[in-house]
This record gives structure tokens, sequence and C-alpha cells, in this order.
């Protein structure tokens, strides 16, 4: 079980400062509704990857923001794809879309 | 010709007339309804003070009946026309033409319809209530009190922004006063059913109001009303007519699963018909929220687009009793300086 981070993290502060960003701004850039996300978790309620697997839709956007890219590839994987976050999301966020574009971004990006 | 015509009798029509009778001048209050009053009609018990709603309305009305201010019950104001000489007519459908030289707009606001939110099952589970539904069934409870379906409550939870910040009911506001109500509420369950658990899902807690934060604490404290921060993504019925609710536990990051007797849904205020309709008839500005548009939202709140067309209290935003009675007393002051200078 991974649960804080997708490894276990060396240290337990979140380092604002040297914050890497890139994969963020690509992910703003192509899907700007994604940065208005308020936390509230009505997608990883919903979410049928969730349900079966330790995946957390919500979580991972926090991730992302952190910078915390680690194993990130294998994570988005388990994501089927359903579309049922985007139905429920109170921002209006096209979830499914910055997923796409997630994949997308760490070809492009080149993160492993 | 009338001074002042106030559309709208709830508290802040009634705390305006008071005052601008008061000032001199002369009112008159027009209200769709069969009585003057508004949402409070409909509540039990307020917050902060856990007062009795009924006894707030008392007092204005007396007041009103004191001062002999002329109302007129059961005329819905359809629309608001500005005159050459600045002065308005509006139309009511009856057959005397109101004349007047300046309108004050404390029309209210309108409950969110909670069947727009399907997945929550309003109307279609019967143990789903709103907020507005549970004073009603407050002021009239006596002995125990049971789910709509009959069954004794072992659990309760509240619902918070139901029709508020959210994309899919058109609504991107805060409605500012649900999660005290839901606070509120939530301790008022748990008086009245000491064995039962009571759950509040929140996205975040605004107790922006005096006494508001005390009254979260003394849920937690004193109540142990039990806050989840997440939002319900759906709701279902089982075959005992419990609930089973579906959310995140964001704290934890786990979906979480819990049955409960009784769901209230804390809906949000919305703009009423009559900003629509005056908006049509008289050009008067809304705001992206549909709530009328004060004119200077930091210096002229009471006022509008239109000049001689004041506003107060719900007509413009979500508000709370407390700050609803100060802007329309506020109106009152700023009609009077209108007249004054006009006259
Ligand atoms: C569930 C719930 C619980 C609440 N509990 C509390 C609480 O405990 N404490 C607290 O401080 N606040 C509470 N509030 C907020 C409170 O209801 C408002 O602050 C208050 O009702 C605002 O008064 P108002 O006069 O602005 O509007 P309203 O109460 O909406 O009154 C407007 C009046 O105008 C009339 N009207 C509308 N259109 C027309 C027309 N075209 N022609 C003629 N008449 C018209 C209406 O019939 C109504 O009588 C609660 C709100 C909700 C939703
Ligand atoms: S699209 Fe992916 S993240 Fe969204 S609900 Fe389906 S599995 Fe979960
Ligand atoms: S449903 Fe939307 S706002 Fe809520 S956590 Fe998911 S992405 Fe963010
Ligand atoms: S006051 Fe609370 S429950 Fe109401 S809309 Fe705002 S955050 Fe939601």
């Amino acid at each position: 079980m991974n649960k804080f981070g997708f490894a276990p993290a060396k240290s337990r502060v979140i380092e604002y400062d040297s914050m890497h960003n890139q994969l963020l701004d690509y992910i703003i850039a192509n899907e700007p509704s994604f940065s208005t996300c308020m936390s509230c978790g009505s997608c990883t309620a919903t979410c049928s990857a969730g349900n079966l697997t330790d995946f957390n839709i919500r979580r991972l956007n926090i991730q992302i923001r952190h910078g915390e890219l680690d194993g990130i590839r294998q994570e988005i994987d388990k994501c089927m794809l359903c579309g049922k976050c985007l139905l429920v999301c109170p921002r209006g966020i096209n979830t499914r879309n910055a997923i796409m574009i997630i994949k997308k971004g760490i070809v492009n990006l080149g993160i492993e | 010709m009338i001074d002042v015509l106030i559309i709208g009798g709830g508290i802040a029509g009634m705390e305006a007339a008071c005052t601008l009778h008061d000032l001199g001048f002369e009112t008159l209050i027009l209200e769709k309804e069969k009585q003057l009053g508004g949402h409070l009609r409909n509540w039990d018990t307020l917050f902060p003070t856990k007062r009795k709603a009924s006894e707030v309305l008392e007092h204005y009305v007396k007041e009103i009946q004191q001062r002999g201010i002329t109302v007129y019950l059961n005329t819905d104001v359809t629309s608001v026309k500005k005159q050459e000489d600045g002065t308005f007519e509006l139309n009511t459908g009856r057959e005397v033409q109101f004349k007047t030289k300046t309108v004050l707009m404390t029309t209210g606001y309108a409950l969110f319809n909670a069947e727009r939110k399907e997945e929550y099952g309003y109307k279609i589970y019967d143990n789903v209530i709103t907020s507005a539904d549970l004073e009603k069934i407050l002021q009239t409870a006596k002995g125990e009190l049971r789910s709509p379906s009959g069954n004794s409550i072992q659990s309760v939870a509240f619902v918070h922004c139901v029709g508020s910040r959210d994309e899919k009911s058109g609504n991107h506001y805060c409605s500012n006063v649900c999660c005290v109500t839901g606070v509120k509420q939530a301790i008022k369950m748990r008086q009245l059913l000491p064995e039962a658990q009571v759950f509040n899902f929140y996205m975040d807690l605004r107790m922006y109001g005096s006494g508001f934060e005390e009254m979260y604490r003394e849920a937690q404290e004193q109540w142990h009303v039990q806050f989840i921060r997440g939002r319900l993504s759906e709701v279902a019925e089982t075959i005992d007519k419990r609930l089973q609710l579906k959310a995140e536990d964001t704290l934890s990051a786990r979906p979480l699963r819990m049955h409960v007797d009784l769901l209230v849904l804390l809906v949000g205020m919305e703009s009423n018909k009559a900003a629509a309709d005056f908006a049509q008839s008289c050009n008067l500005a809304c705001a992206p929220s549909r709530f009328v548009q004060p004119k200077d939202f930091h210096i002229e709140s009471n006022k509008t687009n239109v000049e001689g067309l004041f506003t107060a209290g719900t007509a413009i935003a979500p508000l709370s009793v407390f700050d609803t009675v100060n802007h329309a007393k506020a109106a009152a002051l700023s009609v009077s300086e209108y007249l004054k200078k006009n006259n």
C-alpha cells in the first residue's frame, strides 16, 4: 500500500520551494478547469477504479500540485476512463480529459 | 401620491416600513402572500440565539399594526414602470393602480428546488427531506420524532451546499447561511433524539457571523455531532427505507459508505421571480448570481441602477436575519435622503 505519495517519501516535509510543476503547467494549459478543484471528493467517491484499488483521483490532483510525480505513470493507468467522475464534479471539471492530458504530458515531458 | 411603496413584507420590508414611517414618510407594503413575514413564518428557532422565529415575527407585525401602516396582502407585484416625471407605477393585477415617488424592493429569495439534484433522491426516496422541511417538522414536533416513512431515527446526515457552489445547478455562489443552519439543526436533532448519531457532510464550514463558530463548537463538544469533510456523490434507498450514502472522507483520503434513517439537504437560496420580472419591466440590473445588483456594493448597497428604486435584504444576496434587518434600516435612510432631495 502506498498511502503517502507514490513511493516512500524521502522526507515528510512538502518542499514548496523546490516544487517542480512542469506537468501542472501542462495540464492547466490544456484543461484550465483542473485548477478549480476544491477537493470535495465527489469524484473519488464515485470512481470505478477507486472502489477497487487505492487509486484516488482527487489526491492525484494535490500530488501533482506538490510535484510528487514518482510512479505517476503506473498510478494513472489504474483509471478506467469511465467518466463517472465528471458527472458529479460540482466545479464542472472535465476530469477525464485531465487524465488524458496527464497521460500525454507524462510522455511529452519525459516523466518516468 | 405615496412616498415609498415597499414590495415584499418579509422582515426586510417590515423593518424598513417602520423606520420610514417614523421618519415621517407615507409608506405602504404590498405582499403577495396572505400573511406578512416571508420565510421566517416557516422557521422554528433562529441561529445564533435559538430564539423562536415566531417571537421575532410577532414583534414586527405588532410594530406595523401600532403605526397603522397600510398593508395589501395577496398582492403580487408583476411589473414596475418608471414614468417620465421620475415616479413609478406598479402592476399587481388588482384594479387599483399604485403610484409612488420611490420603490423599495424587499422581495427576498426563493429556496433552491432540491428535486433538481436527482442524485440525492429528494421526492424520490421518502426519508430525504430539505432543511426547510425540517424547520416545518420542528415547528410542530411533539413526542418522539420519526422519519417520514415512520421508522425510528438512529442516524441522521446533513448535506451541505445543496444547490450552492455547484456548476451543475448553475449556482457558483455560496448561500452563506446554510452551514450555520446545518449546525443549528444538527444540535436540535441531538436534543430531540439523544440516542441518534448526527453527521454533517461539508466541504468548508463557513461560520462567518458572530456566534456561529461558538455554535459549531457547541455541536462538537456538547452534542457530539460528527463533521465529515466530503461531498456526497450519490444516495440510494435500501429495502427497509434507509439511505445508503457514498462519499469520500477526504481527510483520510478513503471512500466511505454509511446508512442513515434520515437525510437532510441544506438547500441554498436563489433569486426569486421578482428580480427577473423587474429587470424586464424597468431594466433593473441583476448580478451573474441573478440576485439584484446594488449600484455600489460598498457605498450604495441599497441603491440600484434605476434612480428611485431601492432594495434591501436577501433580494441582493443570501443574508441572515441580522444582516437583513441592518440592511433594511440603512435602506430607509437612503430612501429618506432621496425623497428630501427630490421633493
Ligand atoms: C432553511 C433556512 C433556515 C434559516 N434559518 C435562519 C436562522 O435561524 N437565522 C437567521 O438569521 N436566518 C435564517 N435563515 C435566513 C432567513 O430566512 C433570511 O435572512 C430572511 O428570510 C430574509 O428576509 P427577507 O425579508 O429579505 O426575505 P423573505 O423572507 O424572502 O421575504 C420576502 C417577502 O417578499 C414577498 N414577495 C416576493 N416577491 C414579491 C412580489 N413580486 N410582490 C409582492 N411580494 C413579494 C414574499 O412573499 C416574502 O413575504 C434561514 C434560511 C433558510 C433557507
Ligand atoms: S474516469 Fe477514471 S478517475 Fe474518473 S471515475 Fe472513471 S476510473 Fe475514476
Ligand atoms: S469532484 Fe471535482 S472539485 Fe471535487 S475533488 Fe473531484 S475534481 Fe475536485
Ligand atoms: S454556507 Fe456552507 S453549506 Fe451553504 S453554500 Fe456556503 S459552504 Fe455550502
